[in-house]
């Protein structure tokens, strides 16, 4: 069961290919981050999913269905653009008006409800609202929509840490209150712990790393130790990155059994640092064990 | 979809139809003094007025109601956010272009209406004028601020201005390209459409003193290069060309007309009888004069063909406009 299935995906713009070859499948049920360097393809693969840009080359399908082909498949997905786009002189209260004209599945009691907790006068232009407050309101618009799978692009990319911290926040309670299944790429990792149980590494338009968060830090380990080579390592250890100084040795590995080896001293690692040795090194150290063999 | 279409409209609506009302109250007002007049000299400049407002009506709607319609959602961003409403981009751009041009049609429509009513006893005198100045309503200038066409040029400068917007995406920019696009089509539909959609009526006129009606010559040589007949009462003169006995045009006019003409800046004015006899000539040696117009009782023909030919140069706009917005992101 997936809920976003890419085969293959790329996407030319006239002679610059913004993403190629991507293939990843995302579980529903879940709040999954998606990261990466700038380029990465992050956003083009969401308007992709969203139905905003037709790809290229492959194949993708989102909730069952290819993405923007009608209304059935635009209800079922949910997508707040970079920056989160409103209409500056349109109120608050035309755009949950809007919400409700063009969507049969619109929840307007969510709508009221989620706009007079976050204190919003509903005949403020929307052009005079904060950043915050304007993500919140395109968030507003993307929950109240009821989808099965709501895409964020960047949503607190342009917010100062407060509001970051308060969108989020609200973003996990309507989560767990509607059980809805969320896509949202960050380069902010820090803030993607937060929310995500779920993580997507893509580098140059390639999942480098996908799965569950508590699974990931569990079996990534930082190992370092007296100068030795990266093949004497127990053949279980997926080695990630390796640096070596006149005597020590510091790798990471992921394994999913547990270090024996006493020459080295384990440490564990934050998600950010698991994301950055990732995006740092593209190419694996020692590729897939059974490659080796 | 029309609810937000009406919002996102009802000022720039609002503004053009308000200047429609102000253009109204005053055709309303100096309208009834025209009636059963002969001297409509005091009258000039309103004349003009409105033939100027109805050609300026359809350039203000292409630029200020057809391309924001599109561009202003793809500037700020907003696109991404009412198509992934449960709206497809079709059914959206389909009831914005539709509130759109109806309002376009509507308006113009409108004005042409009173316009065409204003100055119905301006246009009664002229169909009778035969001089090549007057400007009956057939003539090019006259014809495009009346009856039905300025419908199909408001529909055409709309569905224009989107199209354009979609392509360019900027506001400004397509805001300048739709005003030249327009003002091209405008100028370029008289000379090279309209007078081919009926085949023209021709007349040939027999070059006497009572024919002629205008001679010119080029200011530096003194050459005589065209002479003008008398026109069809109220029609739209093509071609009014002097043709030799094998029907060939000549201009300028041939050398035994030239010897026994005075040349413009000479001495005192010419002597008219010498002139004229010395035109005679070109009868007698089998020279006529051709005219080629479509006369007066084709202006609803035309106007209708104009509209028609219009609304389908909208239609294919409105074909490309939704042929590129499945591309657009």
């Amino acid at each position: 069961m997936t809920i976003l299935r890419a085969q293959g995906l790329g996407k030319k713009y006239k002679r610059k290919w913004a993403l190629t070859g991507c293939s990843v499948e995302i579980e529903p049920g879940h709040v999954t981050g998606l990261v990466g360097p700038n380029g990465a393809g992050k956003s083009t693969l969401l308007n992709i999913a969203s139905g905003m840009l037709e790809p290229t080359t492959g194949t993708i399908e989102v909730c069952g269905g290819v993405p923007g082909s009608g209304p059935e498949q635009l209800a079922k997905v949910g997508y707040v653009a970079q920056n989160t786009p409103v209409y500056a002189n349109l109120t608050i209260e035309d755009h949950l008006r809007l919400g409700a004209h063009l969507n049969p599945g619109w929840d307007d009691k969510l709508a009221q409800r989620r706009i007079e907790r976050l204190a919003l006068d509903p005949k403020q232009h929307a052009g005079k609202l904060s950043g915050g407050q304007r993500a919140q309101l395109a968030l507003t618009i993307g929950i109240a929509k009821r989808p099965e799978l709501l895409l964020l692009d960047e949503p607190v990319a342009a917010l100062d840490p407060l509001a970051r911290r308060e969108f989020l926040q609200d973003l996990m309670e309507a989560v767990a209150e509607h059980g809805l299944s969320v896509v949202m790429s960050s380069h902010l990792v820090n803030d993607l712990e937060r929310v995500c149980d779920h993580l997507v590494v893509l580098v140059d338009s390639q999942v480098r790393v996908i799965g569950d968060v508590e699974n990931l830090l569990a079996t990534h380990h930082r190992l370092s130790g007296p100068r030795r080579e990266v093949d004497t390592l127990p053949s279980d250890q997926h080695v990630i990155s390796a640096t070596h100084t006149d005597r020590q040795t510091t790798v990471l590995v992921r394994t999913e059994a547990p270090i024996l080896d006493p020459a080295w001293a384990v440490a564990d690692l934050s998600l950010e640092d698991l994301v950055l040795e990732y995006m740092a090194n593209p190419t694996v150290v020692r590729p897939a064990l059974e490659v080796l063999r | 979809m029309t609810w937000l279409t009406w919002r996102q409209f009802r000022v720039p609506a609002a503004s053009v139809f308000a200047g429609l009302a102000v253009i109204f109250v005053i055709l309303a007002i100096t309208g009834p003094d025209l009636v059963g007049d002969t001297n409509f000299s005091d009258s000039d400049v309103l004349f003009g007025g409105t033939i100027l407002v109805m050609y300026l009506l359809p350039a203000v709607v292409g630029v200020f109601w057809g391309v924001p319609m599109v561009t202003r959602e793809l500037e700020s961003g907003t696109h991404s956010l009412i198509w992934n409403q449960t709206i497809t981009r079709k059914r959206w751009l389909t009831t914005k272009m539709g509130v759109g041009v109806l309002a376009a049609m509507i308006a113009a429509g409108l004005l042409s209406l009173a316009v065409t009513w204003w100055a119905s006893p301006i246009d009664a005198l002229a169909s009778q004028g035969t001089d090549p100045g007057s400007m009956p309503r057939i003539s090019p200038a006259v014809f495009a601020a009346r009856g039905v066409a300025p419908i199909g040029y408001a529909a055409f400068a709309f569905v224009l201005g989107v199209a354009v917007g979609i392509v360019l995406r900027r506001t400004v920019i397509a805001m300048a390209v739709t005003i030249v696009a327009f003002a091209a089509v405008m100028v370029a539909v008289p000379f090279l459409v309209r007078p081919y959609m009926l085949p023209a009526l021709t007349e040939t006129v027999t070059i006497s003193e009572s024919t002629i009606t205008q001679i010119s010559a080029n200011g530096d040589t003194g050459t005589v290069e065209w002479i003008g007949v008398r026109n069809p009462a109220g029609a739209w003169v093509l071609t009014d060309e002097t043709v030799d006995s094998s029907g060939n045009a000549v201009a300028p006019l041939p050398d035994f007309v030239q010897g026994c003409m005075p040349g413009p800046r000479e001495g005192p004015p010419p002597n008219m009888q010498n002139i004229q006899q010395c035109l005679a000539q070109l009868n007698d040696h089998g020279y006529t004069q051709q005219l080629a117009y479509q006369p007066g009782y084709r202006f609803w023909p035309l106007q209708w063909i104009e509209l028609a030919f219009f609304l389908v140069l909208s239609a294919l706009l409105t074909w490309f406009s939704f042929r590129r917005l499945r591309h657009v992101s």
